[in-house]
């Protein structure tokens, strides 16, 4: 099996962390903070996360809260929304520099982003997705305030997505796709709500979506893409049916679609890399124990070390 | 951006504030914030919603995975209502066409769908994808999807049994196709006990079988209803017997169910540890 070239993937995360003015960083320019997410986590999984300076970070997160709702932009100057929110929490919580934040302000923001039947809008705009379920869930989880949601109508929500095939999709009659199964699974999870799922029916459609090349794909008949290393990786764990699937070729599917040269994971092999694949290549590989790298969390997606310093240390 | 972002710092709706978002969108339809205030100036200047919708139409055409254009042709055909709900649909059709599988297309057809109406040609529509692509697994959840929710079908009861011949149908197509195993598996499970009295599925299994003897999903589909109590009848145990047998000398005192499974970890060596655990869950 080839190796992971850990060197060169911390150099790619770091020179895109520089880049603020070329095409690429211009069209992510609004995610930017998603960004900061997968390349951070990236970076501590490896053992690399010294290679930042953490107030330049906290710094610059701080600048993307909206002062008014308290939710968090994906860019300085842009509007809240509930997914930059969580990727500034948990790149908080990665720094442990939870409190750089009013907790409450943060939470109520994220709170009151909960409809009449459970589910979570994005915005005030009101996207409804069970992605948001989930980041809603995880944030208020990170920040111990998962009270000030009715926790019970969020599962209930999250359950009337559920399919026939033991999957769940965005909302309720939505295909099943590994993608939001791992919204899905995790937020019940960190709820305590994993009974509802049918572990061996789910745990089946899962293991089935590993294709000969050894890759993951999210739906029947479609192709291998590395970030389902990741959704349907997690998911597996979570139900504890990860010995369901071929973790030897997995590894190797990950590991071949490195771009050895000048760093980075992409979608799958020979393809251009980006940030997005990298993280989630690196935590697929750390989700399957590869070898000197830091074990994560699946259902919030941080390192170990990180979520037992939130939950098991006063 | 610089004009956008002092436009959208001075809160300024105007028609000027609706071109630079419209510019500032052309360039970079994912930038969610531009969306944002462009929907303030719409509400202030109460612009054509009709000439919005082409708009938008036309930046989904070239992005047709970004979720921001879908959330804004969500807002507006809320605004627009039930009247616009077929042009609707004839959008969404237009991208399925280029991308069968879209989701954020079936997403949004599905919120229409629901809110606005338009079902009446939903299930020919479905039809008509999966005889284009049989595999399509999009096409075969949004068949579910409007079999138990159109107002204008009898719900699942009602159509259940010309959806069972229609599954055996697809699946003989094509034994190797995930998708109607699937839903054939989950049209019985309101329905448990038909599933080992129903003389289609015995018959549908032997038929493949015998074609195609290294076919995992009806091995699969055996090991099933066998686990549910189906009586096999000489013609079933002789398929399993004569097919492990080839491979597995001393196989032959083993019951049905452990004989596929052992067979599936061979067929199916990716998942042979899927199998190894059906094996070791049997009970009869």
């Amino acid at each position: 099996m080839g190796e992971l070239a850990v060197e060169k993937h911390a150099q790619y995360i770091l020179s895109v962390e520089k880049r603020k003015d070329d095409f690429e960083s211009l069209v992510m320019e609004h995610l930017r903070l998603n960004g900061a997410y997968w390349g951070l986590t990236t970076l501590d999984i490896m053992h690399k996360l010294g290679s930042v300076n953490p107030d330049e970070v906290v710094t610059w997160i701080l600048s993307c809260q909206d002062k008014e709702s308290g939710g968090f932009g994906g860019n300085v100057g842009h509007d809240p929304h509930v997914l930059y929110t969580l990727s500034a929490v948990q790149v908080l919580a990665l720094l442990d520099r939870l409190d750089a934040v009013d907790v409450d302000k943060v939470s109520d923001y994220v709170a009151g982003l909960q409809k009449e039947d459970g589910s979570f809008a994005g915005d005030i705009w009101g996207e409804i997705d069970t992605r948001f379920s989930y980041v809603a869930i995880c944030c208020l989880s990170l920040l111990h305030r998962l009270n000030k949601i009715n926790v019970e109508k969020a599962v209930d929500y999250i359950v009337s997505c559920k399919n026939l095939d033991g999957g769940f999709g965005s909302i309720p009659g939505g295909e099943s796709h590994a993608g939001q199964i791992f919204c899905c699974v995790g937020a019940l999870a960190i709820t305590g709500s994993l009974h509802h799922i049918d572990r061996d029916l789910l745990g089946w459609w899962l293991c089935e979506r590993q294709c000969k090349d050894g890759g993951l794909n999210g739906r029947p008949e479609k192709l291998t893409d590395v970030c389902y290393s990741w959704w349907v990786l997690t998911s597996l764990i979570m139900i504890d049916r990860v010995h369901w699937i071929d973790k030897n070729k997995l590894s190797k599917f990950i590991l071949n679609c490195q771009d050895l040269e000048k760093g980075g994971i992409s979608d799958r092999p020979d393809n251009a890399v980006d940030v997005f694949h990298t993280y989630f290549g690196v935590a697929g590989l750390s989700l399957m124990e590869y070898p000197g790298l830091k074990p994560i969390d699946p259902a919030y997606a941080l390192p170990v070390d990180v979520v037992n310093r939130i939950f098991f240390q006063k | 951006m610089d004009y956008f972002r002092a436009v959208y710092v001075a809160r300024e709706l105007s028609p000027r504030a609706l071109r630079l978002t419209t510019e500032a969108l052309l360039r970079n339809p994912g930038n969610y914030t531009i969306w944002h205030f462009r929907r303030l100036v719409i509400d202030a200047l109460d612009s054509d919603l009709v000439e919005e919708t082409l708009f938008v139409d036309n930046l989904a055409e070239a992005n047709s995975k970004n979720y921001q254009i879908w959330h804004h042709k969500r807002w507006l055909a809320e605004k627009l209502g039930p009247e616009a709900a077929n042009d609707d649909h004839d959008f969404t059709r237009f991208i399925l066409c280029h991308d069968a599988k879209n989701y954020h297309a079936w997403s949004h057809r599905q919120w229409v769908l629901q809110k606005l109406g338009g079902w009446d040609k939903e299930l020919d529509f479905c039809h008509q994808l999966l005889e284009e692509d049989i595999f399509n697994n999009s096409a075969w959840n949004q068949r579910f999807f409007v079999i138990t929710r159109s107002p204008l079908l009898g719900g699942l009861s009602a159509m259940w049994d010309s959806e069972v011949d229609y599954t055996i149908k697809a699946i003989l197509q094509n034994p190797s196709n995930e998708s109607p195993w699937r839903y054939l598996q989950g049209l019985y499970k309101g329905n448990p006990d038909s599933l080992i009295t129903d003389e289609r599925i015995p018959q549908l299994l032997l038929n493949i079988l015998k074609e195609n003897s290294y076919c995992v999903f009806a091995w699969n589909f055996l090991l099933d209803v066998l686990c549910k109590g189906l009586r096999p009848n000489k013609e079933i145990e002789e398929a399993v017997k004569g097919f492990t047998e080839l491979d597995d000398a001393g196989s032959s005192d083993q019951d049905l169910p452990t004989r596929i499974c052992s067979a599936l970890e061979r067929m199916d060596p990716i998942r042979v540890n899927y199998w190894a655990w059906r094996k070791s869950n049997l009970t009869l």
